[in-house]
């Protein structure tokens, strides 16, 4: 690539040639935002911060391709210039990740039921492989199906596979009118009204439960959410103080995420409350139960798995700390790992010890 | 090895009657639905269990025979062509709805179970599954995962890879594997192997169990049909509806040929003097399709619609989607034979590219209508020929190739919808670098080391990509001359 910001990529493929031949594994790292997320970090940082800037963005097209080093907060600033947004919204903690962080990490907001995960809005990328090879799959349109998805594998691969040097992402027109409505339900009356206003079409872009109540985001036409504010009932919030609301829960900002030990169990939305002890945050239309301060010899996988779902220990010592794959998959997960990064110099252990 | 070796080995591992060994009963299955490839099946299998397909699976492994797994055929681009020293599975006869949970807005499906009887069983719960593929009476969920297929409405709900939750199914060696979530969890750990499989094209793994998203169904649609007096003033109305933050559910273009085709069968009372028309629907509540109606209108009138039409009633809408949707059956009428291509690409482009193809049709001598999701830039031109007249399928064949070069040049790809199969591999070496294909082979070798699942679909060799670029030198040669023809 010419001009002197190719001079970045040259420099990485040669650290990833020096690393390949001393088998000395590199520790992909855009802000750091991210540090804490993962079974462990280990090898030589290679920042990748400063490949940055917006390669292209019509509006018209729905798509924004940018570099792996671009601020999240640089992307969604000239998203809202025109109207757009990332619907998926994705955490950004208390700082401003790279875009090639919120995709090596592929969190998803509030909005994932509703909108899609982050996964659901990558239309390509380019990859810089094992071997210093430049490679791009998918691209910049929204229908694509030549080839494996591996834009898609590479969403939440935390590195493991390589360095995701540049992505595509499908973008949205933002909602003309927001609203939120707050109810006072307990947490199991909440997943039911969640589920029953789901299965109904109206504007529905979050729906979580914390401390007593339930929160419900409406997004789109004026007239659609007016009709379902009559059907769902409760209090309209305050704009601002809604907005700071969805703004704390996307960024994991309330108080659970200030926790020593913190729990992440993805369950079917209608799964009943969970035989854990304390109150959990609800999010994702009961999708997503966070569980604070649990005791450390609670068999929580088990309880998830009872209930069809995972658990993730987002804080706190347990080991593994995502929920252990079953043998089969994990060994395709292994012949992956082997193929992509055969001298095994990407973020080793990052997403699972074995990897 | 011998067919009647293969067949006695499955025979001894599977009922009577799953295994069809005769010529006779194994002809049905030698093309999908695009029937200029075809090939006998050594053997074909109908396995009606998750453990009959492991069985098949094991014994395919231990002998080293290779598997295709089929749908329910209704493919575009040779995803099911069988291989002719190899086994075809096809999951006709795993066709149930599993389950429909209507709490969690999830339905698990066997296979077999045909697109449009997931929203039939879903209906008295006032959901469906979003993704309608014009063949959705017929083509089934374990086809539409295998090619993640699209529909008309891809624009707001997504192809099948944003509806589908989770498969479980088999590794070429019959161990188990469930990938995404079975019991309609949104997210799962590790890497995103279900991404991997949509769209495999039957590459990686025998998917036997489905787990669907469900949505509601929205209560109120509403059809504009809009007319252009030129194909670029069409394809810009196209981009200022999306630039003025509408997200329609369906946005499909026709241009003159395609509405003059359709009309005599149809009478859906298209305006045959436009150069395009557009068809531009809005769903959601009464309030809310009127609302976008009202702004859609607007946009149209503000590029230059010499007309619009609005469905007066739910008969009247019905009858103009009819005309789209049978465009391609209208195509068989006038033509003995058509080519229907599917490159995608960006939609500022489209004008230009259709111009483009007006220019090719006539240097190749064969007329070509245009019949597309403009909305997602997914292309749908269906070129028409004679294939007993002498060169005409060489022609339509160079024809595709040179509209699909077109659309990468352009920024775009091969197939939006249709999947590569063995129709577009050569398409492949134009769009990917030899690197880029060596990931895809790499990904291929990490599920299926022996290379038995569906082998030669999707992924060229590099000896296929070097004979596609002398041909592509030499211009109007006979591609893939190994395959027979008709």
């Amino acid at each position: 690539m010419p001009g002197p910001d190719g001079s970045i990529l040259e420099q990485w493929r040669q650290r990833l040639r020096a690393a390949a031949a001393a088998r000395t594994p590199l520790r992909l790292k855009g802000a750091g935002t991210k540090d804490f997320y993962g079974e462990r970090l280990a090898g030589e940082v290679l920042e990748l911060h400063g490949w940055r800037g917006v390669v292209s963005y019509d509006p018209s097209e729905l798509v924004i391709t940018a570099r792996c080093g671009t601020p999240l907060s640089q992307i969604e600033a000239e998203l809202a210039e025109r109207g757009q947004f990332l619907a998926f919204e994705p955490p950004a903690f208390d700082a401003d990740p790279t875009l090639g962080g919120v995709i090596a990490a592929g969190l998803s907001g509030p909005r994932r039921p509703y909108a899609g995960a982050a996964r659901d809005f990558v239309l390509g990328t380019r990859l810089l492989a094992a071997d210093g090879e430049a490679l791009r799959f998918g691209g910049e349109v929204i229908k694509n199906v030549a080839g494996f998805d591996v834009s898609r594998l590479l969403c939440g691969s935390l590195g493991i596979l390589g360095i995701i040097t540049e992505v595509s992402l499908k973008v949205l027109p933002r909602p003309r009118v927001e609203e939120t409505l707050r109810l006072e339900l307990s947490a199991a009356a909440a997943v039911e009204s969640f589920n029953r206003w789901a299965a109904r079409p109206l504007p529905l872009s979050g729906a979580a439960w914390w401390q007593g109540a339930a929160m419900v985001r409406l997004s789109g036409a004026p007239a659609a959410v007016g009709a379902a504010r009559e059907q769902i009932g409760g209090e309209t919030m305050d704009a601002a103080a809604a907005q700071q609301w969805w703004q704390a829960l996307r960024h994991c900002r309330l108080p659970p995420f200030a926790c020593q030990v913190l729990w992440r169990l993805s369950v079917p939305p209608a799964a009943a409350p969970l035989p854990l002890p304390g109150s959990p945050l609800i999010d994702w239309g009961g999708a997503l139960r966070w569980y604070a301060d649990l005791p450390a010899q609670l068999a929580v996988r088990d309880i998830a798995v009872a209930a069809s779902g995972t658990a993730l220990c987002w804080h706190g010592a347990a080991v593994p700390r995502f929920h252990p794959l079953s043998p089969a998959v994990a060994r395709l997960h292994q012949r992956l790992k082997e193929r992509f990064d055969p001298h095994g110099i990407f973020n080793p252990g990052r997403l699972s010890a074995a990897l | 090895m011998p067919g009647s070796d293969i067949a006695a080995a499955l025979a001894a591992t599977l009922p009577p009657d799953c295994v069809l060994a005769r010529p006779e009963e194994r002809r049905p299955y030698e093309c999908d639905a695009l029937t200029a490839f075809r090939e006998l099946p050594a053997v074909v299998v109908l396995p009606r269990t998750e453990e009959e397909v492991q069985r098949v699976l094991i014994t395919c492994s231990r002998l080293g025979v290779p598997l295709v797994a089929r749908g329910s055929g209704t493919g575009l681009s040779g995803g099911a062509t069988p291989h002719p020293q190899g086994v075809l599975l096809s999951c006709a006869r795993m066709n149930r709805v599993l389950a429909i949970d209507p709490r969690s807005r999830c339905a698990r499906l066997q296979p077999g179970v045909p697109n449009l009887k997931i929203s039939e069983a879903a209906a008295p719960h006032g959901l469906y599954y979003a993704p309608d593929p014009s063949s959705q009476v017929a083509c089934s969920i374990g086809g539409n995962v295998a090619e993640n297929s699209g529909g008309v409405h891809c624009l707001k709900y997504g192809l099948t890879v944003h509806n589908v939750l989770g498969v479980d199914g088999f590794t070429v060696a019959g161990e188990r594997i469930e990938l995404g979530g079975g019991g309609g969890t949104l997210d799962s750990p590790g890497l995103d192997l279900l991404a991997l499989a949509i769209g495999s094209e039957g590459l990686l793994m025998i998917v036997t169990a489905v787990t669907v998203k469900l949505i509601p169904r929205p209560p109120c649609a509403q059809l504009v049909v809009a007319s252009f007096p030129t194909l670029h003033s069409a394809a810009d109305a196209v981009a200022a509806v999306i630039a003025a933050g509408i997200i329609p559910a369906a946005l499909e273009m026709m241009d003159r040929k395609a509405t003059a085709a359709v009309e005599p069968f149809v009478h859906a009372g298209y305006d045959l003097e436009a150069a395009a028309i557009l068809l531009v629907e809005s769903d959601g509540t009464r309030a809310e399709v009127d609302e976008q109606i009202g702004e859609i209108e607007r946009v149209l009138r503000n590029c230059g619609a010499s007309s619009l039409r609005i469905a007066a009633t739910e008969a009247e809408r019905l009858r103009l989607w009819s005309g789209r949707k049978n465009a391609f059956p209208a195509a068989g009428r006038l033509s003995p034979d058509y080519y229907c291509m599917d490159g995608t690409i960006p939609r500022k482009h489209v004008g230009r590219v259709l111009e483009a193809i007006g220019e090719m049709e006539s240097r190749y001598g064969l007329p070509c209508f245009n019949v597309f999701h403009a909305g997602d830039g997914n292309l749908h031109p269906v070129i028409m020929f004679d294939s007993n007249a002498p060169g005409a399928w060489e022609r339509a064949d160079r024809f595709g190739a040179e509209i699909l070069e077109l659309c990468i040049e352009v920024g775009g790809t091969i197939t939006g919808e249709h999947g590569v199969g063995v129709e577009k591999i050569g398409g492949m070496c134009v769009q990917f670098s030899p690197a880029e294909r060596a990931a895809f082979a790499a990904v291929k070798e990490a599920f299926d080391p022996a290379g038995l699942l569906n082998p030669g679909k999707l992924i060229p060799t590099l000896a296929r990509c070097a004979e596609y670029g002398k041909m592509h030198v030499r211009g109007g040669a006979l591609p893939h001359a190994e395959l027979p023809r008709f």
